[in-house]
């Protein structure tokens, strides 16, 4: 084996924690990174966990990036192997000159090390043992111990780890300072026997700015609270199941009357998806605002309900955090798979609106902004969120609200309005736009009702199996869903330094590896202009673009190019022109990925012409 | 499912209600439903309920499922928004309506293929969350709509048109709905109009999940000798423990009921149940002894019907989630919207 010299890097490297779930390792891991942030470095972390809730191997990656690059990077430069079972394949992730930190309490065998990484021994459980004796205790503070260690390791500034812990723990005293103390423990037992600092370090820096930390289940349940939501039907699924507890305590802080203390909304655990969607829809059909959170297996029963809301006109939103599928698939790895499932669910000829937020700042303005939407255009709306965003701390700009703007709450026939002698039809086009008015029910004792049904009927509400009626509606439709097109987010383009022919489109969580790969492909001689999709309909910019180049990539990750198929199919675009770049193996997309695919395919368009070759 | 206008004019010397309106202003459409179905007895008995308690028509939601008794909603209250869901799902979607808006009148008509086979999960859960709501089962046994076919709440044992005896155990929906916490639980007969609109009353002024099995036989597909929900079977298996009035307001109780034979029951909006005892063992506040009094008569083949349970003290699904008084649907972005000053302070807590 070539003797390999030590990682060198400040602020950029990524450092994977293997624990093993329910030991309590999620709390110091966090600290961890949002430590980091305090040095003004960016961190961008991911967990990685199985569909369990004790006993089985998790791991939660840290990436330090002073260049701010939040996507996935891929390999590991510090394992900090805290799990025996996954131990073997823990160092084998390491990279050569990378540095393995372990509990050293026990001799481990040679033969269980490498040659070419730098192995750090702490004997975490015999510091512990020697300090706590309550065996919670013992296993809460190892954690706590080893991010001392860390401390002195990556010279990380105690303080600001101190004043974290500080603003964890306000108020619960004695919890603060044995958390400090076990801080101090690690970090002194560190200083005193290790050399410190290691190669990889933490230095102060200023690249944080004003940004916040946040999860995207959360920052879109912030938005729906912001958006007026007052009803919410859910059930558990992973991982959008935090969508409903995050809107939960939000509303807890936010959303109680001052003096009654009585809540402005409710929330339903439902007996599962078809409940949920159906409380949805019969709360927005009766003029509140209303939503569920869901993952795929929920989408797929939840479609009979998404037809009629398409069929019938009702408002819906539907935060659906993506997860690998088919079936039950891998529910704990992320993928962005339901983009075809999602845009035409149920059945007979539908299509539906959906939202496509890059992080959680996004997810945040699009939740709030799918309320509107929905009841401007009576339909579903779809905010399609995936783990990778959803149940990640995220770095993104703070979220921002505008105290003049008031809801849209589309076209709502009033008592005042039908007291004025308005022709209600409740499926009548009368501004062009297909968009029809409604009325709530209990609006007039004699005027606007109707009767809602899945089964087609006239432009007044009226039962009909006419075909030209029928006809008529459908057709409806199809323009209400152009109207659509000019209400979703549009798609936001940048150009490459030096005019090409080349182009590539993505959308969601791909975002920040797309940025970073920018620059790697840049730096290997491709440019590449870039458009990141951020809803369905495409706005008619996305066929624009795509004719002004030779080729666009399309990556996404899923196996089947989903993106790219609603492309071809809703733009009648020539498939030759739209190169799937595809990633699906429920990690997300890094930039290296992406640099390697598009860098590959680049490099395979200049072979040198055959003429050429002979002369 | 065909659009028929009913004609308008009526007679002038038409009775009114205590609102004004005439027992006009409760239809809807003329009904396409086989003649004589049950159904259609129903529908009268609600007109009648909604009439006598004199409720402004357009404060009541009408939701159903998918079936022939789903349709009914079409043929009565005109004025009220209705909407004839999806199968098995009014339920959640009369929830959702509800959790919306507290202020309307809620009534959810289903059947018992929509109720007590596909929708069987659906009718459970919102008796379990004591959603207010009268929730009616049109219950005749069978698939009216597809022609023939049982349904989970035939009886064992009974046949089918074409002479398919049922092996299957029955479901029975006011046993369930009882031990689910249902506070208020009737089965009645549609061809016994007396009995159903004081009890369709009863229900509509009771706060919390009320439920109404009406046997209601379907003249096409389940009225002939060997099915237990017939008119004749059931004219001749009805068991009926009580007879109900309701009394709204300053009504005086009748002075007609012989003395200790009469129970009142005052629910929390005040009406007044008046129940005449037909079964002096019966005692309608029981439910495990309801539970009980109901396994043992349906052994003998009796099918128990009257208000067979009630807690006038019920509590809804909007006091459990301690909601507010004002509906939701008419919230403003003032009462709702948290606004940037405190979006400023969750940003600075997230850094």
């Amino acid at each position: 084996m070539s003797v390999q010299s030590p990682i060198s890097s400040v602020n950029d490297f990524v450092v994977r924690f293997a624990n093993v779930n329910g030991s309590g390792s999620a709390s110091a891991n966090e600290l961890f990174a949002r430590s980091i942030l305090r040095h003004g470095v960016p961190v961008s972390p991911r967990n990685i966990f199985p569909s369990n809730i004790q006993g089985l191997p998790t791991w939660y990656e840290v990436r330090v990036t002073e260049d701010g690059h939040l996507g996935a990077r891929g390999a590991v430069d510090m394992m900090v192997a805290m799990n025996p079972q996954t131990w073997d394949k823990d160092v084998a992730s390491i990279q050569p000159g990378g540095y393995l930190f372990y509990d050293s309490t026990k001799p481990m065998p040679t033969s269980k090390f490498r040659e070419d990484i730098t192995v750090i021994g702490v004997p975490l459980t015999a510091i512990t043992n020697s300090t706590y004796t309550d065996p919670r205790q013992r296993q809460l503070f190892k954690n706590i111990i080893y991010l001392g260690a860390l401390c002195a390791l990556l010279d990380l500034d105690p303080k600001l780890v101190e004043q974290l812990i500080g603003e964890q723990y306000k108020g619960k005293e004695k919890l603060l300072s044995s958390n400090v103390h076990a801080l101090h423990l690690g970090r002194d037992w560190a200083l005193q026997n290790l050399k410190c600092p290691i190669g990889l370090r933490v230095k102060k820096s200023d690249k944080v700015g004003d940004r916040i930390f946040i999860e995207g289940n959360s920052a879109a349940a912030l938005g729906a609270v912001y958006g007026g939501a007052t009803v919410c039907a859910w059930y558990p699924i992973t991982p959008s199941s935090s969508v409903a507890e995050a809107f939960t305590s939000h509303c807890k802080k936010y959303r109680h009357d001052p003096e009654t203390g009585k809540a402005k909304y409710a929330i339903v655990q439902g007996e599962d998806e078809l409940a949920s969607i159906g409380i949805v829809i019969g709360a927005s059909w009766n003029g509140a605002r209303a939503f569920t959170a869901t993952s795929g297996p929920g989408i797929s029963l939840m479609t009979e309900f998404i037809g009629l809301s398409y069929f019938a006109e009702i408002p819906a939103v539907i935060m659906n955090i993506q997860r690998a599928g088919p079936s039950t698939g891998m529910p704990t790895r992320t993928q962005q798979c339901d983009v075809i499932a999602c845009a035409y669910a149920s059945h007979g000829d539908t299509k539906h609106v959906l939202l496509f937020p890059e992080d959680p700042a996004e997810a945040f303005e699009f939740a709030a902004a799918a309320f509107d939407l929905a009841e401007r255009l009576q339909t579903t709306i779809f905010l399609m969120l995936d783990l990778d965003i959803g149940m990640n701390h995220r770095l993104c700009r703070p979220l921002k609200w505008d105290d003049a703007k008031q809801y849209d709450r589309g076209k709502v026939m009033t008592a005042e309005m039908l007291e004025e002698g308005r022709d209600f039809g409740r499926y009548l086009d009368v501004d062009g736009d297909g968009i029809p008015y409604r009325t709530y029910p209990g609006t007039h004792p004699t005027k606007g009702s109707y009767f809602t049904r899945g089964t087609s009927r006239d432009r007044y509400a009226r039962y009909s199996e006419e075909g030209a009626v029928y006809a008529d509606n459908m057709q409806r439709l199809v323009r209400k869903f152009e109207t659509a097109q000019d209400m979703v987010p549009r798609p936001l383009q940048a150009n490459a330094a030096k005019p090409t022919k080349y182009g590539v489109l993505y959308f969601g969580s791909t975002s920040p590896a797309m940025d970073e790969a920018i620059g790697i492909l840049e730096a290997r001689g491709h440019q590449l202009d870039r458009m990141r999709i951020r809803a369905f309909p495409f706005h008619s910019s996305v066929a624009s673009f795509i004719a002004d180049h030779d080729f666009v990539y399309v990556v996404e990750q899923n196996r089947d190019a989903q993106l790219r198929q609603l492309i071809v199919n809703e733009n009648g675009i020539d498939p030759v022109r739209l190169v799937p770049i595809l990633h699906y193996d429920g990690t997300p997309i890094t930039a290296r990925f992406i640099a390697n695919a598009i860098g590959d395919h680049q490099d395979h368009l200049k072979v040198t012409p055959l003429r050429k070759a002979v002369t | 499912m065909t659009y028929i206008a009913k004609p308008k004019f009526h007679h002038p010397g038409l009775k009114k209600n205590e609102l004004g309106y005439t027992h006009r202003d409760y239809e809807g459409k003329i009904s396409t439903l086989c003649a004589g179905c049950g159904h259609d007895s129903i529908t009268a008995s609600i007109i009648e309920a909604c009439y006598e308690l004199s409720i402004e028509p357009h404060r009541v939601a009408k939701i159903s499922g998918i079936g022939c008794s789903s349709k009914t909603p079409d043929y009565f209250l005109g004025n009220s928004h209705g909407f004839n869901s999806v199968h098995g799902r009014m339920p959640s979607v009369l929830t959702g309506a509800n959790l919306a808006n507290r202020d309307l009148i809620y009534l959810g008509v289903s059947g018992d293929g929509d109720s007590a086979s596909i929708g069987f999960g659906q009718f459970a859960h919102s008796i379990r969350r004591a959603v207010n709501m009268t929730y009616i089962v049109e219950n005749n046994g069978v698939y009216g709509l597809t022609k023939g076919q049982f349904s989970a709440t035939a009886d064992r044992g009974s046949k089918s048109k074409k002479g398919v005896t049922n092996t299957d155990n029955a479901i029975d929906l006011v046993a369930i709905a009882l031990q689910l916490g249902a506070t208020f639980v009737a089965r009645s007969f549609s061809g016994d109009k007396t009995q159903l609109v004081p009890l369709i009353a009863a229900a509509i002024r009771h706060k919390g999940a009320s439920f109404i099995d009406v046997i209601s036989p379907c003249i096409a597909f389940n009225n002939h000798a060997g099915s237990t929900k017939s008119f004749d079977y059931v004219r001749e298996h009805n068991d009926a423990v009580n007879r109900l009035d309701v009394l709204v307001g300053r009504d005086p109780i009748s002075v007609d009921y012989a003395p200790g034979t009469v129970q009142v029951v005052e629910q929390h909006d005040g009406s007044r149940l008046a129940l005449r005892k037909l079964d002096a063992d019966y005692d309608p506040h029981d439910r495990l002894g309801a539970m009980t009094f109901l396994q043992k008569h349906a052994a003998k083949g009796q099918i128990v019907t009257g208000l067979l349970y009630v807690d006038p003290e019920a509590e809804d699904l909007h006091t459990h989630l301690d909601t507010v008084e004002t509906p939701l649907n008419t919230l403003d972005e003032q009462a709702l919207c948290p606004g940037s000053a405190v979006l400023d302070k969750i940003n600075a807590s997230l850094r």
